[in-house]
């Protein structure tokens, strides 16, 4: 088969994605500052506590403790950015044309759980060598739709009698600040499962996201055969 | 054939790897000077600069109108008092609140018409408290005590009687309905270490605005002194 280098994500794109990482790890960083000044949150039922949101070592290791102040002026200054950069994605993909490859279709969940046998080595059944599969569809507007969620329910708790509406929309100010954490935990649960990803996809995978190229027609998995 | 195509595909990634790796370390340069520049009342300058930005945003969003949630007088709970600056002596049995050139009583505030409502204090660390609250509007006690004419440019200065504690209001802010001079939490009068004689009630803003045992109220030109803004925290901090 003859291998071709061809055009996998736009510029635009790759843009938005690098620089939303640093943006969304100082957001999450500086609203962990905010979280320690009242760390109420736990997984456990009446006095039993399974999981403490988050135990002393956590903080003491990662430097965020007695930071309160510190974190809100970060939060509340690189907001902007944050939300600037994921607008400006989200009208970029619906302008572009790029949401036809993203947006999931009734076929995506049924080709998500399928894709996710097969990572798991339950099956056999490869995923379509489409630009994203259905997983990846899902996953990636599910993120989308999270950061808004992380916007509304951050204005909701920031803004809450300027934007009152919306807090009792939310269920009220400490309810927007529960599903604002929930929100977070979501974004490091992806983290941790994208990253995965990147690593078994392989080089090719991750090149095409840094240099909008893939070498197409060839498995990545063997070794390139050498033209006579 | 096979050897250009990957020498090509090399000399695209090494591009963009090094237009990427100028981009992050032009990032990281940028943290790095937000982070070392000169404290501006406890936060490096331009994030001060960026608290101030979305405080011009917040005043001219805000509308009066905007009401604070009220709830029914039995979701009241019980106080959670925190923090005894400008409050640890005991109260002067002659307490007076000093307004312009007036000294005035408690009894001065109570003659206003009395407010009750029951709303959530919300702690800047991010805890909340729901409490019935009775006193005076702010701006019943304006427009009692205040003769000239109200300049809604001006800001409120409070403090407390040994001028350890401080906030201080946009004029906005402070007259808005639900802005409250309290003499009582809960249906009784005002305990000590929730602010006795009288505190001030502004659930527009985040607890540390709303000062106990008022001791001095005056208007100002500029932005007054506030003791946590002082800290490093927003000087608005309005919801």
């Amino acid at each position: 088969m003859t291998r071709t280098i061809e055009p996998k994500h736009p510029r635009a794109i790759r843009w938005f994605h690098w620089i939303n990482f640093p943006l969304i790890s100082i957001m999450i960083w500086s609203g962990a500052l905010i979280y320690w000044a009242n760390d109420v949150y736990r997984i456990g039922l009446g006095n039993f506590t399974l999981f403490h949101f988050f135990p002393d070592f956590f903080y003491s290791l990662t430097g965020i403790d007695e930071r309160l102040a510190e974190g809100m002026a970060w939060h509340f200054v690189f907001l902007w950015l944050f939300a600037l950069n994921g607008i400006a994605y989200v009208i970029y993909t619906a302008v572009s044309g790029e949401w036809r490859y993203l947006v999931p279709n009734a076929r995506s969940f049924r080709e998500a759980i399928q894709v996710t046998l097969y990572d798991l080595h339950l099956s056999k059944t490869q995923p379509p060598p489409r630009k994203f599969n259905g997983a990846q569809q899902i996953a990636y507007s599910s993120i989308i739709l999270m950061g808004a969620g992380s916007l509304i329910t951050g204005l909701a708790i920031w803004k809450s009698v300027q934007f009152g509406w919306l807090t009792a929309l939310l269920g009220g100010y400490p309810a927007a600040r529960l599903e604002h954490f929930l929100l977070t935990l979501g974004y490091c649960g992806f983290f941790f499962v994208h990253i995965a990803q990147v690593i078994r996809a392989g080089w090719n995978n991750l090149r095409s996201m840094i240099s909008g190229y893939e070498i197409s027609g060839h498995d990545i998995q063997e070794e390139p055969q050498k033209e006579p | 054939m096979s050897d250009e195509l990957d020498r090509q595909m090399a000399r695209l990634t090494r591009r963009s790897l090094l237009v990427g790796g100028t981009a992050a370390l032009a990032g990281g340069a940028l943290w790095q000077w937000i982070r070392t520049r000169r404290l501006d009342n406890g936060v490096p300058w331009p994030l001060r600069v960026g608290l101030d930005t979305d405080e011009e945003l917040s005043r001219d969003y805000f509308r009066e109108t905007r009401l604070v949630r009220t709830f029914p007088p039995d979701a009241a709970e019980s106080g959670r008092p925190n923090g005894t600056v400008g409050i640890e002596d005991d109260i002067a049995p002659d307490w007076k609140l000093h307004f312009g050139d007036m000294a005035l009583g408690l009894a001065d505030i109570q003659s206003l018409p009395k407010t009750v409502m029951t709303t959530e204090l919300k702690c800047i660390e991010g805890w909340t408290r729901v409490l019935q609250w009775g006193g005076a509007r702010f701006s019943d006690f304006v427009a009692q005590f205040y003769k000239d004419d109200l300049n809604p440019d001006q800001y409120v200065a409070l403090e407390t009687p040994d001028g350890e504690y401080y906030v201080g209001l946009d004029m906005a802010s402070a007259m808005h309905p639900q802005t409250l001079l309290c003499y009582e939490m809960n249906g009784k009068p005002l305990q000590p270490q929730h602010g006795a004689p009288l505190r001030l009630v502004v659930p527009l803003k985040y607890g540390i605005k709303n000062l106990k045992r008022i001791g001095k109220i005056q208007f100002s030109d500029s932005r007054p002194k506030d003791y946590w803004a002082e800290r490093g925290y927003d000087w608005y901090a309005g919801f």
